[in-house]
């Protein structure tokens, strides 16, 4: 083929990246360079490093993804594991997969009715004796319905990159007189640092910025900088502040992508 | 490749084609279904659907209704421009700011006879004096519903809120110029201040209430109140009609120190097309019969006198809907603010909530 027709077959797909990629971008970067009254400003950025509110929100909302990726990671990486073993591992994959076919914002609500003062969980403490505990508007909850909603995303890279270790790997190590332990530290683990680095890219940048679980089940006790860009742009329209604040969004998730970056270091086949 | 590049050609014919049926369409539009059809845009669940068969069915004209959740967000679209609505329907406050913009246009009221059935104390408002571009719709407060299984002693004012006994218990709406304007009332300031000491005073007494609120949610607080998640919540009349419909034990006080009054009022945008279509609709809702029946679907309550004969007393009396002369000398209007204030207002918000957890 040439490379006239190479460029012919390219051209949507640079077309949709400048378009919907680039493009938005660039208007929010020029927007948040804009005060209340349309004119150039930078104090949108003075702002947002002067004020408390701003900086906390931030740490908050890195913490909380934080939090959130941990705690997928640590569910996802044995249960990946498991379902490479299984025979019927596609039939597994595609139950791990089904949730994400359901709306979120209904899976959300279906969590109201779990959690909630009457809730199917109350429910059950009344029952055993226990009584009833507030479970619904906790940073418990959050996390809870934030990492299953984001579960899927980290176990699918995660699980295809243990399917791509060839076993005749691991025969070798165990073989060669390596204990399973280090089989897996040693072998299994390097080889599967990409699907974990995809999956902590995967989770961590969306839970940035959630938003909707933070008012439904986090009644607006957690505040992330999403509550906060969703506020500029609907309520005060202030788009240059909201625009800062997605910057500044946009800056935390690069920073996030450079660290899990492995080309370069990470091991090749 | 063949196929591929037949399939890029058919594409491209699928898009003229597109291209040009909408141009028809349009084009259409323009001449003759403009002056048969007729745009509202109102807010979710906010008429009674029978009502615009009937009007359909007497007048012949087609109703083509679209619905907001928010006057920010109705506000933003019409300034974009590019739409063609006839009617719509915004608070008080977002006229005021309508008005300034240029975006609606002085009402015919030769053509609207019927607002001879609306009560006077409704009328010639500070946001629009004379009616001159708008006609209320509906009226609303902002107060206190509560549980009565849930609470032992029902809040009655403002003040009560801030009672150690409703530890954990309250449900605030997510609305810095609601909860600020019940700040600013318990502290015997205008809910419409542009002053930063009191502004930040009503955000200190705010903090107050951290320890009793449960959560700050938005329309998801009907579902949880009539589910008996919390004894008591923040919430504007007609959602509390709706709520207190479903849960019998619920119940809805506007305290008598003050508090918001809002309107909602039809107004006819610059760029409407069918007039004559927009005022015969405002003329029709209007006819106290149909009011009446709208009030009884919606549920908040009607400026429309006429109407009052064709509702239950059991309502008209309520003084939870429709207060007494003393409690509504006390309620207050919001007025537009400037967006700098309005700004003040969302951080001071903001900053509540930060503090809340």
């Amino acid at each position: 083929m040439t490379t006239k027709k190479h460029w012919f077959f390219s051209l949507p797909y640079y077309l949709w990246l400048a378009l919907f990629v680039v493009a938005p971008l660039v208007l929010i970067f020029y927007q948040s360079f804009q005060g209340l009254n349309g004119h150039f400003t930078v104090q949108n950025y003075v702002n947002f490093a002067e004020s408390g509110v701003y900086l906390k929100m931030t740490f908050n909302s890195v913490w909380y993804a934080f939090l959130i990726t941990v705690i997928t990671l640590i569910i996802s990486y044995p249960v990946a594991y498991i379902i490479a073993q299984f025979k019927s591992r596609d039939f597994w994959l595609a139950l791990i997969i089904m949730p994400t076919w359901i709306n979120l914002l209904l899976k959300t609500y279906a969590f109201i009715g779990i959690l909630g003062e009457n809730g199917s969980i109350n429910n059950f403490l009344r029952f055993i004796g226990i009584g009833s505990h507030q479970l619904l508007f906790t940073d418990a909850s959050f996390m809870l319905v934030a990492a299953y909603i984001e579960l899927p995303f980290m176990i699918l890279p995660i699980y295809n990159s243990i399917v791509a270790i060839r076993p005749s790997l691991i025969n070798a190590s165990l073989d060669l007189g390596a204990s399973r332990w280090q089989t897996f530290r040693r072998v299994i683990l390097p080889l599967t640092k990409n699907g974990v680095f995809a999956g902590i890219q995967a989770v961590f940048i969306p839970s940035l910025s959630l938003f909707m679980i933070t008012r439904l089940i986090g009644g607006n006790r957690v505040i992330t900088l999403g509550t906060a860009i969703e506020e500029h742009f609907l309520t005060t329209q202030n788009w240059g502040m909201g625009s800062t604040i997605g910057v500044v969004l946009v800056v935390a998730m690069l920073i996030v992508m450079l660290l899990t970056d492995d080309s370069g270091k990470g091991v090749h086949r | 490749m063949k196929k591929l590049l037949a399939a890029i050609i058919a594409l491209i014919a699928v898009i003229a084609g597109l291209i040009a049926w909408n141009h028809q369409l349009t084009a259409k539009q323009s001449t003759t279904s403009a002056t048969k059809t007729l745009v509202i845009y109102n807010w979710g669940d906010y008429i009674d659907p029978s009502l615009i068969k009937k009007f359909e069915k007497q007048t012949g004209y087609q109703v083509d209704y679209e619905t907001f959740d928010s006057n920010e967000a109705m506000l933003t679209k019409i300034e974009q421009g590019g739409t063609r609505y006839d009617l719509v329907v915004p608070s008080e406050y977002t006229i005021q700011r309508m008005k300034k913009e240029h975006l609606i246009q002085p009402l015919n009221l030769r053509e609207i006879p019927n607002m001879k059935y609306l009560a006077p104390q409704f009328l010639n408002q500070n946001f629009d004096p004379h009616n001159k571009y708008s006609v209320p719709y509906f009226w609303g407060t902002l107060g206190i519903i509560y549980n009565d299984q849930l609470v032992k002693n029902p809040p009655k004012h403002w003040t009560d809120l801030w009672k150690p006994e409703y530890r954990n218990q309250e449900m605030l709406y997510d609305s810095a110029r609601d909860m600020m304007a019940i700040a600013l009332i318990t502290q015997g300031h205008s809910v419409n201040t542009t002053n930063t000491g009191e502004l930040q005073a009503a955000e200190q007494k705010l903090r107050g209430l951290s320890g009793n609120t449960k959560a700050v949610v938005a329309d998801e607080m009907k579902m949880y109140m009539k589910q008996d998640e919390a004894a008591i919540g923040i919430t504007y009349s007609g959602d509390a009609a709706e709520m207190m419909a479903v849960n019998h034990h619920l119940h809805y006080v506007v305290p008598s120190e003050g508090s918001n009054i809002w309107y909602d009022n039809f107004v006819i945008p610059k760029s409407a097309k069918n007039v004559k279509a927009a005022n015969a609709f405002i003329n029709f809702m209007l006819e106290p019969k149909n009011a009446a029946q709208n009030a009884k679907y919606v549920g908040y309550a009607t400026p429309n006198q006429g109407a009052m004969k064709y509702l239950d007393k059991s309502v008209t009396n309520n003084k939870a809907f429709y207060p007494d002369k003393q409690t509504m000398k006390h309620l207050q209007v919001y007025r537009d603010l400037p967006k700098k204030v309005n700004q003040e207002y969302n951080d001071l918000f903001l900053e509540f909530k930060m503090f809340v957890k």
